[in-house]
């Protein structure tokens, strides 16, 4: 079997038990990225020299002495909004496209303590700002199963290269849904952790009080694992926050749904909705009850309100964050401009896209004087009302189980004139970000067209480990995620 | 919400973002129809109800005030678009008399 093939665990199991090199597994998986990603582009960066090089020296250290981490020696991939020191970083903007960070982001070095293998950067929607990667400055990627299909975004490229198994598993980055709606489209597993439970140092920031980083893999148990490397408590992160992280490979042990209570909101089943995906979702429901949890209805009556929420307090904070981009300090400067205003306006002009223009210019608006109280104000009051609705749901229920987006991928260029019904293909992930909750998107069927569905678990605050075992019980009962693409 | 290029010419002044006359007119219409869908907004009262800035809902998380090691200038100044010694270079911002 080629070594590509292998999910992160069982690559790590082969690799600890000394069946196989960190060399031999650097050349797979450089040789399927030669194969594949030419049609499936998920990559901005491949860093193939340096990963040999590692992968060399980790041999040979190993030979004089075999002590090894749980990620030693696997090839991973890390979206191009996460600082990796020495090696570019560019929010696929034209902004950053010469940026080098000069310090690892805490998740990066985190696993490089670990000795993992850094396999490139991936694409993503610039500044992670979309939902189909298609807003890169550098090209969209394409979904390894349909090339005239979108990834998904804006961590498109991370879960591309995951699906066409160009990495054991990746990082992304989710602000409103760009793991799990791209992990959906791709057909592999995306989680997006509680806020807090991550630290965000070194991802640079989008929406501060939304963003988290997250692993993006090809089964449940390879999220799990990577979750665990990533998750705690940092200094660095105010916002990160200090509590114990529980063992999340031994929360996968229970394979039954006994005593769980797992709610279905009927608002997420409303019009807009594929047939087909409320059809798969609707078995994997069943499929849920079968394994023993009570499934009962819920309410969540301001799920309306999330889209129109999210894009004011989204691009308030974007407006604010991204500031610094002003042609001084780092990043990309316009030539030939006669004073310091120019110098930001043309900087800004030339080194942004049209995206990230918009939302800039959403976001000054929205806080701007006369309308911040009418729109920012507004916006983070009903916040709070979406965040009730969670509070009043998880009295009755410890899981919430949706469709993870309203449609399977759609075709590149589809949606991409116009940005409304773009943010509208966002609308089941954004509550999530804006209650700070976990959440897991995982496959549950296939479209007539070959495309993969996605189902959606939404867990309580810091219980990644009830959502994980739920995600597992059903992966275990299903046979969806050994499906994989044929790419051409 | 109606949106007019003047609306536009002003937040991009704001946002110190320069915009060409088509970016003028194509942000005009997409922020008015955007802006449009968060009227809806409206149908929510919000009476007495409390803002939420962030959802753990920490405040003045605080850490003892140590020397740690920073930055060194090299590296700080190593993306600079332009500089000059142990400086970033930027256009003259006082005027001469």
């Amino acid at each position: 079997m080629s070594l590509h093939k292998l999910g992160l665990v069982e690559l790590h199991k082969k690799f600890t038990a000394g069946e196989v090199t960190a060399t031999e597994i650097v050349r797979a998986y450089f040789l399927r990225i030669s194969q594949v990603e030419p049609k499936v582009k998920a990559f901005v960066t491949q860093t193939k020299d340096a990963a040999y090089q590692q992968a060399e020296e980790l041999d040979h250290k190993l030979k004089v002495w075999r002590k090894t981490h749980p990620l030693t020696g696997m090839p991973l991939a890390v979206k191009d909004n996460i600082c990796t020191d020495s090696v570019p970083t560019t929010c696929s903007s034209r902004m950053l496209q010469h940026f080098v960070p000069p310090y690892d982001a805490t998740v990066v070095s985190k696993l490089r303590s670990q000795e993992y293998i850094l396999v490139g950067k991936t694409n993503l929607d610039e500044f992670a700002m979309g939902s189909s990667t298609e807003n890169s400055a550098f090209g969209p990627s394409r979904n390894p199963w349909n090339l005239h299909c979108v990834p998904g975004g804006s961590s498109g490229g991370s879960a591309a290269a995951v699906a066409a198994e160009e990495c054991a598993a990746a990082l992304g980055s989710d602000t409103g849904g760009s793991i799990r709606q791209p992990a959906a489209f791709c057909g592999v597993v995306g989680v997006k952790p509680t806020y807090g439970r991550v630290s965000r140092y070194g991802l640079i920031a989008f929406a501060s009080s939304l963003d988290q980083i997250g692993p993006i893999t090809r089964s449940v148990p390879d999220a799990a694992f990577l979750l665990q490397a990533i998750a705690g408590h940092d200094p660095m992160d105010s916002t990160s926050v200090d509590r114990p992280v529980p063992d999340y490979m031994k929360a996968l042990q229970k394979r039954d749904l006994k005593n769980v209570r797992i709610g279905v909101p009927e608002e997420f089943f409303a019009e807009g909705i594929d047939p087909e995906v409320e059809q798969a979702v609707r078995a994997a429901i069943g499929e849920l009850k079968q394994l023993g949890a009570e499934v009962k209805e819920i309410r969540l009556p301001r799920t309306d309100a999330a889209v129109a929420v999210y894009y004011v307090i989204a691009t308030a904070e974007a407006s604010s964050n991204l500031a610094r981009f002003d042609g001084v300090k780092f990043g990309f400067r316009a030539k030939e401009t006669k004073d310091l205003l120019e110098l930001y306006m043309k900087t800004r002009q030339e080194g942004f896209g049209p995206e990230v223009k918009r939302r800039i210019m959403l976001g000054t608006y929205v806080l701007s004087a006369g309308y911040y109280d009418a729109y920012y104000g507004k916006a983070q009051a009903v916040r709070t009302l979406v965040c009730q609705d969670f509070d009043a749901a998880f009295k009755e229920v410890d899981l919430i189980v949706t469709p993870a987006t309203p449609t399977p991928a759609f075709k590149l260029g589809e949606k991409s004139e116009d940005p409304l019904q773009m943010y509208l293909s966002d609308i089941f992930t954004i509550s999530v970000n804006l209650a700070g909750l976990p959440a897991i998107a995982l496959p549950c069927g296939f479209s007539k067209a070959g495309l993969p569905i996605g189902l959606q678990l939404i867990g309580r605050a810091f219980e990644e480990d009830m959502m994980l075992r739920a995600a597992h019980a059903y992966e275990q009962s299903t046979a969806w995620h050994r499906q994989r693409p044929s790419i051409r | 919400m109606e949106i007019t290029q003047q609306d536009v010419e002003k937040v991009a002044q704001l946002a110190r973002l320069a915009l060409t006359a088509s970016e003028k007119e194509t942000f005009a219409k997409q922020l008015s129809q955007i802006l449009s869908h968060v009227d809806q907004l409206n149908q929510y009262d919000t009476t007495g109800i409390e803002p939420t800035a962030t959802v753990m809902g920490q405040v003045n998380v605080f850490r003892a005030d140590i020397v740690r090691p920073s930055l060194p200038v090299e590296k700080a100044l190593a993306n600079a678009p332009e500089r000059e010694s142990d400086g970033f270079v930027v256009p003259k911002i006082i005027e001469e008399r």
